[in-house]
């Protein structure tokens, strides 16, 4: 078993990248991701990694620069942050359109304008359809465990996608927590070499992102959607395997005292944490009240979640705004996954927490009572509030 | 009839949509852009070459009696080669 470490999160996924034997690390710096790829980029020059660390003009080139290095067959990792991403979002469809394995933190910063450095979900949800499987984060151990993971599926010669670790900014990113580490060995066991199916080398030339037609752009939409929906089984292995190895499990809708709750909170990232706090006070004044954390984004675990939420009113927490939409993207998503359930299960939506607005267990308790007393009534589609928004 | 490139079904995409195979843009039929196509008159034409240097495609080709005619299958009908032609040899016939 690895070492138990006192250790700041950001500093913990650098080490897990480097663990993983990253060949080519490309960054911008951005708060709140600048530790991470401060920390890789110490660990190059100190000689402790063997890597091309290489810095970069823009967010643009940085994921470039992964997509090149990727398609000659390198492991690659970059890691950003809100703006970042949004300038870099052409090259975030690239990378999985070509199918490029590629690693990201995306330390979640909310979009700006205003300008804000804190933490909610903007930035994650302005990529949900680019094509990356994407998995939330609680804490730092699973910001660990996940590096490893990432690799493992995305490189896996049956999926081939590039994979996304979603973690909180700030919230996750600088705090210091106890993580345990994995040994080498664990790392080998789980996590083969990266052999790419296709790659650019001279001996075998190929043409990466090419051009095509209308009569051909639709079929290779297709497989690439059905790529993306494969990679479950794999997913789910992965997790099954890191359970054998180190002992943590974990699945693509996390449930807490869900069985016999008759109401159930969902929500995504390291608010899950607060909100098992809310969930056991709650459950000691006697409410039937549970939580799922939505951990895996993309692809979407539509059976999971609609076994789980058969026959519950839910309460879903959204971390950002679909302006001019019914709800936040969470409960769009939800509603959604839910239509022509039978008995379909009421959904009540909270958008709070934005820039790291505080949302505390007392928030949602009173958030549950808030959506108690509507759940009495008939729910209408769109319904939807901005907890704690102040307004005269 | 033969299975062209043009009718693949998705499960015969290559992973990424990788192009495994070099030189293939030849078989890219841009001949279908075509609106308007040149037609040459022998009697007028001097073998200058001016279409065949001018032609940006590379769809003007040289006949074994030294006269020039465009590739139907990649001529695009920009009518740069009509436009050149010192001997206003070449027409720009309406496809039909």
């Amino acid at each position: 078993m690895g070492m138990r470490r006192g250790i700041e999160v950001s500093i913990a996924a650098a080490e897990a990248v480097a663990m993983a034997d990253v060949d080519v690390v490309a960054a911008y710096p951005i708060t709140p991701q600048t530790h991470i790829v401060e920390h890789l980029a110490e660990l190059v020059n100190n000689g402790e990694l063997d890597a091309e660390f290489i810095p970069v003009e823009s967010e643009h080139s940085a994921l470039s620069v992964c997509i090149g290095a990727s398609a000659a067959g390198a492991r690659t990792f970059t890691c950003t942050s809100a703006q970042g991403l949004a300038l870099m979002n052409e090259m975030v469809y690239i990378a999985s359109s070509m199918r490029l394995p590629i690693v990201m933190i995306l330390a979640n910063r909310s979009l700006s304008a205003p300008l804000s450095i804190w933490n909610d979900h903007s930035d994650a949800m302005s990529i949900r359809d680019t094509g990356w499987i994407q998995i939330f984060t609680q804490n730092g151990q699973e910001v660990f465990d996940h590096m490893f993971f990432a690799y493992r599926v995305g490189e896996d010669p049956r999926v081939l996608c590039p994979v996304m670790i979603h973690m909180d900014g700030f919230i996750v990113t600088h705090v210091i927590e106890p993580v345990e580490f994995w040994d080498k060995e664990q790392v080998k066991e789980y996590l083969p070499p990266f052999k790419p199916k296709f790659r650019l080398h001279p001996d075998e030339p190929v043409t990466m992102g090419a051009f095509a037609m209308p009569h051909l752009y639709t079929e290779a939409k297709v497989a690439q959607d059905i790529a993306l929906k494969n990679s479950m089984p794999v997913i789910l292995s992965a997790w099954d395997e890191m359970e054998k190895i180190v002992g943590r499990r974990y699945r693509p809708v996390e449930t807490y005292r869900t069985d016999d709750a008759e109401i159930v909170f969902i929500v995504q990232g390291s608010f899950g944490e607060t909100l098992q706090m809310a969930v056991d006070e709650l459950r000691a004044k006697g409410e039937a009240v549970g939580l799922m954390m939505l951990r895996l984004w993309r692809p979407f675990p539509f059976d999971e979640f609609r076994a789980l939420a058969k026959d519950k009113k839910l309460i879903v927490i959204d971390r950002a705004i679909s302006f001019g939409g019914q709800g936040g993207p969470l409960a769009i998503e939800l509603r959604s996954a839910l239509y022509g359930m039978e008995k379909m299960p009421v959904v009540m939506n909270y958008i709070c927490g934005l820039a790291s607005r505080d949302v505390t267990v007392e928030d949602f308790m009173k958030m549950f009572e808030m959506a108690k007393s509507k759940f009495l009534k008939p729910i209408t589609q769109e319904q939807f509030e901005f907890y704690g928004a102040r307004s005269l | 009839m033969e299975r062209t490139k043009e009718l693949l079904a998705w499960q015969e995409i290559l992973v990424g949509t990788v192009v495994v195979t070099p030189g293939n843009s030849k078989e890219y039929k841009t001949g279908d852009w075509r609106s308007q196509r040149p037609v040459w008159d022998f009697e007028k034409c001097i073998l200058c070459g001016m279409c065949y240097a001018f032609c940006p495609d590379a769809a003007v080709k040289e006949r074994a009696d030294g006269y020039y005619e465009a590739d139907y299958f990649y001529c695009k009908g920009c009518g740069i080669c009509a436009e050149e032609c010192p001997k206003k040899a070449i027409t720009m016939v309406e496809e039909g």
